[in-house]
């Protein structure tokens, strides 16, 4: 389908855009690794409040993985049928994607929400802090992970698929699976390690 | 309303005041101007809005230039201030304004200096030296540098609203935490470098895209000219240390801001973190600083020898070397942080192994002069004074990586003497040096050379003036960011000395500025025609002076390092009559500017703590990044037929 190389202008931008987003996630990549430093830096420092062994619950923690998860296998449906042009398929798989997303995002907004009425802010030790910027700071990329979703599709739902829409929605697609990446971090690392 | 805004932060002590309304004042007269002149339309549609990176570099360097004018303000400042604060005498400076004067001329010079020139070299000189027509996004380029413009309006506003930090440029916590620094200072440096920073970013993406994916047919990584492996070592280290910035500004404003606790000596906060974080950053940003530099020298050395470089493999693996080595020496920042013998002896032998390939560079230097022809121009001048300032310079730091000789000297003016040595000696003046080298490239004129040599020594001698005494200082006690010292020290004279330096290296940057004006009225007689006016190595050369948008009629193919030395020599002309194809170009786009304003507005809220104007702030990024995305034409195409009618007419300048 795509085996044309640097023939068609098209093509070579296209591979020039796909090269320069994995770069920008290696960057972003990096950013993560700062704050996963910190996080295991600060994982102790509960000044006398919580740790994490007293807050975090497994099971909660691995049903949104498996939602995450579970979105990232969508999302590759969907980009199957961006790549057999078939825009009905690309829609609906695009639209469990963003459910399930916008449900992941809702789980974490409710644990937080939780977590801070029960007197256990970001202000309450170092260690709280870090887990709300570490975790919060996914939960941001996952927001305009869904944002950029939208305005993406709108355009394909009217006008139909083009080349450059195919590009964005390959990155996008990266951007997502980035995500499930770190999570399994994150799930590893704050939840898995710090419960037990 | 306007969160913290009062009418106090408008109120300032008169030495303050003074400077924020004479910048005031100069901004007014800048846009009556362009108004009288009636050039606001031509300024946005030729510069503002371009995408040319051409274009874009010339505004990173003027915007580098005025922030240099800025910080040597701020420099001769400080000086003034520590010549004559001594005993009784308490100076003309109040404590806080002096910690609020050092903290800006550091920033400044770093990021915006520093940066500002790392940029504009690049763009002037990259897509032109691998044979590309642009970057490989010439959209973000825009963004890349209205960021970095935005973030170096935070310096020059918080001379008129409210105050600048006064914490150092690196902002240590405790010190930088809410606690005890409570005003808006912090703030406005979190935000105007943060701002910056993902500009800096974000470009760093672009050419390092462009240097993998965009070079001309033929030209292998073994055979890019020494600047461009240069500029591929930097944009490597923006990748990787960039991104920790973002992270440690992110933390730290959070601190500030939500009350969290990174860095808060309380509830669990840890302090070293944010030194070791600053300082993974901050050992890289040097030698993001550095290493371009050393590109240049390399083609200035090379050209003005009329030799080939001497031993470009090695001088490629130094650069590597340099660039995977710079990252594991960040820790002899702080050895006196008590880390233990272990952790600061390896810290101390890889700062050791690291002057290694910094040798190996200076050696391949010195060996391209010899049996070579060479011409004492003033890129050379800049080059040879480099070579002496560096050197002595880059020994006293070879001193430092001893970790028990470092916690003699450590904070004290022995460090700024070393510092100032590299980045004065190695930055600044491989940046003069590629400003006369390829000036005549950009503007299509030479600069004076009578007035560049007068600028050249005044720059050499101020600087020995001014930090030498600086070493003694250091060896005699002297810590760095003193308002005040008793007079029995001893230390005025060495102070005086230090003064009179600064001033001289204030003259040489106005010679420069005379050598630019008297260049500009003089621009006939020095037209450079031909393109290749110092008998050129690369193929930045080949094009015509000032070349056209589009840089290369037609797309260049090489077959060796110094490809138009070749075609030169072996008389290979290019094609006389040659297949023009219709080139697409980027259209100009007023998003980036947008982009950089927005910006500018969100962190202005975030340091006020202004909700609504945040929020505007936040939703312009946004919509401009969506109208971009829902653009359907963004390119032009340039005929083929236009092509060749600008092609001869350059080839008629050219006779």
């Amino acid at each position: 389908m795509m085996t044309q190389p640097l023939a068609n202008p098209h093509q070579e931008v296209h591979a020039r855009t796909l090269f320069g987003f994995w770069v920008y996630l290696m960057t972003d990549c990096i950013l993560f690794g700062s704050l996963f430093a910190a996080y295991a830096v600060l994982h102790n420092s509960t000044y006398g409040g919580p740790s994490a062994h007293d807050l975090f619950s497994l099971p909660y923690a691995l049903a949104e993985t498996m939602i995450l998860l579970a979105s990232s296998f969508t999302c590759g449906l969907a980009m199957l049928g961006a790549h057999l042009n078939d825009r009905r398929k690309l829609l609906l798989w695009f639209g469990v994607t963003f459910l399930l997303g916008a449900s992941f995002l809702a789980m974490e907004i409710s644990e937080f929400t939780k977590l801070v009425q029960a007197g256990n802010s970001w202000q309450r030790s170092g260690f709280l802090s870090a887990f709300f910027t570490l975790v919060g700071t996914h939960g941001l990329h996952i927001t305009t992970g869904l944002l950029w979703m939208i305005v993406l599709l709108v355009p394909v739902a009217r006008h139909g698929l083009t080349p450059t829409s195919l590009k964005r929605l390959t990155c996008l697609r990266l951007f997502w699976h980035f995500l499930d990446v770190v999570w399994i971090f994150i799930f590893t690392l704050v939840y898995l390690m710090g419960v037990k | 309303m306007f969160g913290n805004l009062t009418l106090d932060a408008f109120k300032h002590d008169p030495i303050e005041a003074a400077a924020g309304y004479s910048i005031f004042l100069s901004m007014i007269l800048a846009v009556a101007l362009i108004t009288y002149f009636k050039r606001w339309t031509w300024l946005w549609k030729e510069w503002l809005t371009s995408l040319d990176p051409k274009r874009i570099g010339v505004m990173y360097i003027v915007v580098a230039l005025i922030m240099l004018f800025k910080g040597l303000s701020d420099a001769l400042m400080i000086r003034a201030q520590q010549a004559f604060s001594v005993g009784d005498a308490w100076g003309y400076l109040s404590a806080s304004h002096f910690q609020q004067v050092f903290t800006a001329h550091g920033t400044t010079m770093i990021f915006f200096v520093g940066m500002g020139i790392v940029f504009g070299m690049m763009n002037l000189i990259l897509p032109l030296q691998i044979g590309a027509r642009d970057v490989a996004y010439p959209f973000l380029n825009s963004i890349g540098f209205w960021l970095f413009a935005s973030g170096s309006a935070y310096i020059i506003i918080s001379l008129i609203v409210g105050k600048f930090s006064a914490t150092g440029w690196v902002a240590y916590p405790p010190l930088s935490g809410l606690r005890y620094s409570p005003n808006e200072g912090v703030d406005y440096w979190i935000w105007s470098v943060q701002i910056a920073g993902i500009g800096s970013l974000l470009s760093g993406i672009n050419f390092l895209v462009t240097i993998f994916k965009m070079r001309c047919p033929g030209m292998t990584l073994m055979k890019m000219p020494v600047f461009a492996w240069s500029a591929l070592g930097t944009l490597a280290l923006i990748i990787f240390a960039f991104p920790i910035l973002t992270a440690t500004l992110g933390m730290l404003s959070l601190d500030r801001l939500l009350g969290m606790h990174f860095f808060t000596p309380d509830f669990g906060g840890n302090q070293m973190m944010y030194v070791n974080l600053i300082w993974a950053w901050g050992h890289p940003e040097v030698y993001i600083l550095i290493l371009p530099a050393f590109g240049i020298y390399s083609q200035v050395v090379s050209t003005f020898s009329q030799k080939r470089l001497f031993s470009y493999e090695s001088m490629v693996w130094a650069i590597i070397g340099i660039t995977f080595l710079s990252f594991i020496v960040w820790l002899h920042h702080f050895f006196t942080m008590g880390a233990g013998a272990n952790v600061n002896a390896f810290f101390g032998i890889m700062t050791m192994l690291i002057a290694v390939p910094t040798g190996v560079k200076i050696f391949n230097w010195l060996f391209t002069m010899v049996r070579g022809r060479v011409h004492f121009t003033t890129p050379m001048l800049w080059f040879l004074g480099f070579v002496v300032i560096f050197s002595v310079g880059g020994m006293a730091g070879v001193l430092m990586s001893i970790a028990p000789v470092d916690f003699q000297v450590h904070n004290s003016l022995f460090l700024i003497a070393h510092f100032h040595s590299m980045i004065i000696g190695g930055v600044v003046f491989g940046f003069f040096a590629g400003f006369t080298y390829w000036f005549p490239k950009i503007m299509g004129f030479k600069l004076n050379e009578r007035l560049g040599r007068y600028a050249f020594w005044c720059w050499l001698i101020g600087f020995l003036a001014a930090f030498l005494p600086l070493y003694i200082l250091g060896f005699m006690g002297a810590t760095r960011r003193l308002d005040h010292y008793e007079a029995a020290t001893g230390w005025q004279p060495l102070f005086l000395v230090a003064a009179v330096g600064v001033g001289i290296i204030s003259l040489g940057l106005g010679l420069q500025i005379l050598q630019l004006i008297v260049s500009i009225k003089e621009r006939k007689k020095n037209t450079d025609t031909t393109g290749d006016p110092w008998n050129g190595r690369t193929l930045e050369w080949s094009t015509t002076s000032p070349p056209p948008v589009y840089n290369f009629a037609v797309i260049p193919t090489v077959q060796t390092r110094d490809p138009f030395w070749e075609m030169k020599q072996t008389g290979a002309s290019p094609q006389q009559k040659p297949k023009y194809q219709d080139i697409i170009m980027p259209k100009n786009s007023p998003l980036g500017v947008l982009i950089g304003g927005f910006s500018f507005i969100l962190g202005f809220a975030l340091v006020w703590h202004i909700l609504w104007l945040g929020v505007i702030g936040l939703l312009g990024i946004l919509t401009c990044f969506i109208v971009r995305l829902s653009e359907e034409e963004t390119e032009y195409c340039i005929p083929a037929s236009a092509v060749a009618k600008i092609e001869a007419k350059a080839s008629k300048r050219k006779k």
